[in-house]
């Protein structure tokens, strides 16, 4: 009966790496480090506990329905997903793949979080590697890009501008 | 029987966290398509998602202790409800986040006042016993301390800027002061569940919050400014009139068209 459940678990995590962030689509939410417990229970009740990336993510609800469509579609259905907000999640749960992938679609990865994340203003810039020419002469444009995970740079190298995923 | 202790104390306590981040979004998301530059404009508009979501966390736990507390079915509070039907004299944010954003200058002052405020109340909150608000303050925290970053900035920027950005924002100073007060003024709800360690001790904060303004006020060639009278009521349902207009506009699609959804 264990077993079974574990192969159950096992196969809900390997749809799971299915699933896409819907604002950085190279990313499966695995990847992202959102996903932090999958468990099935006594009454065969599948619950996925997930966690945002940032409090005001306004792509949890599109997570939630793509995590919920991809389980039915593979013959799931007593599922129950449940939004935790401690422990707050950190880019240091992304996955070396996800970096990878990242770097591959042009954004950045984040560097290590404890290196950088302090509240000192106008900071030595962190050392961020160009995703396209993998320099690091490059500079800061403005703290906010695109999403709220991400910040916008620019190569001194290259030239060409950057998302960097900023330490969380 | 003592499930949830002092449940209407913790319910206004956590309505008045939700009033604070929900009005300021609303203030500061005003500037979504009017920024000075581009990438301010989207700056600002990402800091207001941020807070956005702290105002929907705080809300939906608000509900929570509602609806333990009343148990009636029918008339289930949820985060929607709270935000978009309750009435002016209900809303328990402090006065200086439904201000109206001015200029540039004043709405960046504004900003700077609340999120140094917010580091602070945040960082005593995320060791709470409520376990709710702690997990709250404790994820957002890591965006206030962005927030506090950009604005601390800008204020630099601009107090040791040009002529016309120094006189803009001492002209801010000038205007957002009086409100600073309230901010460490504990209101009924505070003080009893300070006793129980529930919520957090306010004129502890002001030292550190003052040490900071003033670091980043030397940096910006400006003064703080002393003695000012302090406005109050916010906290306790009492409002400038702004907020009257910012809820006019916020909750008028609900109340024209009840229980409609995107």
């Amino acid at each position: 009966m264990i077993d079974e459940m574990n192969i159950q678990e096992k196969k809900i995590w390997q749809l799971l790496e299915t699933v896409s962030d819907p604002e950085v689509p190279v990313l499966s939410i695995i990847d992202l480090g959102i996903v932090r417990n999958v468990e099935i229970d006594s009454s065969h009740k599948i619950k996925i506990t997930i966690t945002p990336t940032y409090t005001g993510c306004p792509a949890m609800d599109v997570i939630n329905m793509s995590i919920r469509m991809c389980l039915l579609e593979n013959g799931f259905k007593n599922i129950e997903i449940k939004n935790v907000l401690s422990p707050a999640w950190t880019t240091d749960w992304m996955s070396e793949a996800g970096k990878q992938k990242l770097k591959a679609y042009g954004i950045a990865p984040p560097n290590v979080s404890q290196q950088v994340c302090t509240p000192d203003l106008f900071q030595k810039e962190e050392a961020i590697q160009c995703p396209h020419c993998n320099s690091y002469h490059t500079q800061i444009i403005s703290r906010f890009g695109s999403t709220a995970c991400k910040a916008l740079y620019k190569c001194n190298a290259c030239m060409e501008p950057f998302d960097y995923f900023k330490c969380h | 029987m003592n499930q949830i202790p002092n449940s209407q104390f913790l319910t206004d306590y956590t309505l008045h966290l939700a009033d604070n981040a929900l009005i300021l979004a609303q203030r500061n998301s005003e500037w979504c398509g009017h920024g000075p530059v581009l990438e301010q404009d989207i700056a600002i508009t990402n800091i207001s998602l941020d807070i956005l979501g702290q105002a929907r966390n705080f809300y939906q736990y608000a509900a929570e202790l509602i609806n333990q507390s009343t148990n009636q079915q029918d008339t289930l509070a949820t985060e929607d409800t709270l935000a978009y039907l309750r009435d002016n004299r209900e809303f328990k944010n402090c006065l200086l986040v439904e201000i109206e954003n001015g200029d540039w200058a004043k709405t960046i002052m504004r900003l700077f006042i609340f999120s140094n405020y917010q580091y602070l109340l945040y960082t005593a909150l995320q060791h709470n016993k409520d376990e709710q608000l702690a997990a709250i303050a404790a994820k957002a925290l890591k965006e206030v301390t962005y927030h506090l970053q950009w604005s601390s900035e800008w204020v630099i920027r601009l107090g040791d800027g040009t002529e016309e950005s120094h006189q803009r924002i001492e002209h801010a100073i000038e205007e957002l002061w009086p409100y600073v007060g309230e901010l460490f003024i504990m209101a009924d709800y505070e003080t009893h569940l300070l006793n129980e360690n529930i919520s957090v001790d306010l004129s502890s904060l002001k030292d550190k919050w003052l040490e900071k303004t003033t670091a980043i006020f030397d940096e910006a060639t400006l003064k703080v400014p002393e003695n000012v009278f302090v406005q109050t009521g916010g906290k306790n349902g009492i409002h400038t009139e702004h907020l009257g207009y910012i809820l006019a506009e916020m909750q008028f699609m609900q109340r024209a068209y009840p229980n409609s959804v995107w």
